[in-house]
């Protein structure tokens, strides 16, 4: 479990400074489990048969975990999940997700990184720019989170 | 099966009611692998200022894609949800969603936009709080929580 951090101040950030990284691992069952909290139960992310199907290589995370799971950088780093204003991204290559089942294997790793991309004094709050990567790939586009900084 | 164009401007207005738990926040926590004390530890919550454990930043879209329901399953609209796929997606939180609140969206119908033999469908949920006694119904009050905007694209055949 991560520990709540001390809360960044606006005035010691600059453009370009980066925030950090982390590798999110992703398994079938993290896809189901996902399916469950969300509600969003498209075979695509967890029937093989089905996702091959309709023309994907594979079982495919939902573009919404990589989302959820991308910007926990963002709230540790703020120190507060409801610093996140604004959080927007485009969804442009999927994260296949291979049939590890049994195994310690991750079927999926996806790399997060992040680093400041525009501050605002007059509003308090900074734009976090996220890399999001699987396999090479860029596979968020665009994911900017704004954080309201005390 | 085409998309019909006349969904652009269409509205579904707030239907049912979305009670947020504490123990929904934090199954959608841990499905999105968060960590932080404030989704799990009334405590931790409140030693920052919250009434109650607090949403992550992307638990709207439990809310809005049950909005987004309404269009899909509407049988006037022409989508495939087989042929769907997520384009993009953005929420505006106007304050924290917190275990407690009554949820209710209002869906609006944006954009629909040809796309080969597809489609691109922009929606907006509005998400709003209901206060004082929380039952739907005139005279309730009601606040802004989030504003989420997605666009999915309806695959055409071939596509």
């Amino acid at each position: 479990m991560s520990t709540t951090s001390i809360a960044p101040v606006l005035s010691d950030l600059a453009v370009g400074q980066e925030i950090g990284g982390r590798s999110i691992t992703v398994t079938r069952q993290d896809l189901v489990k996902y399916a469950g909290a969300s509600g969003d139960f498209n075979p695509i992310h967890w029937n093989e048969a089905f996702a091959t199907g309709v023309g994907l290589p594979g079982v495919i995370a939902h573009g919404m975990f990589t989302m959820g799971a991308a910007v926990q950088l963002v709230t540790d780093w703020a120190g507060d999940p409801a610093a996140v204003v604004d959080y927007q991204t485009r969804f442009t290559k999927p994260v296949l997700v291979s049939d590890t089942t049994g195994t310690d294997e991750p079927g999926a790793v996806i790399e997060v990184s992040g680093a400041i991309g525009a501050l605002d004094a007059d509003a308090g709050t900074v734009r976090v720019d996220l890399t999001v990567v699987y396999a090479g790939q860029k596979v968020l586009v665009k994911a900017q989170a704004v954080v309201r900084l005390a | 099966m085409t998309i019909n164009p006349d969904l652009q401007g269409r509205s579904y207005p707030a239907a049912e009611v979305y009670d947020v738990g504490r123990e929904k926040i934090r199954e959608f926590a841990r499905a999105v692998k968060a960590t932080h004390p404030a989704h799990f530890d009334l405590e931790a919550a409140k030693a920052l200022g919250h009434s109650d454990l607090v949403a992550p930043p992307t638990f709207a879209i439990i809310i809005a894609q049950r909005a987004d329901a309404q269009l899909i399953e509407d049988p006037e609209s022409g989508i495939d949800f087989s042929r769907v796929v997520h384009a993009d997606q953005r929420f505006v939180h106007h304050r924290p969603i917190v275990a407690g609140d009554r949820l209710v969206a209002e869906l609006h119908v944006d954009g629909v936009r040809a796309m080969g033999g597809g489609a691109m469908i922009t929606t907006r949920s509005e998400i709003f709080v209901l206060t004082g006694d929380g039952t739907v119904g005139s005279g309730v009050s009601r606040e802004a929580v989030s504003t989420t905007t997605s666009s999915i694209l309806v695959r055409g055949e071939g596509q």
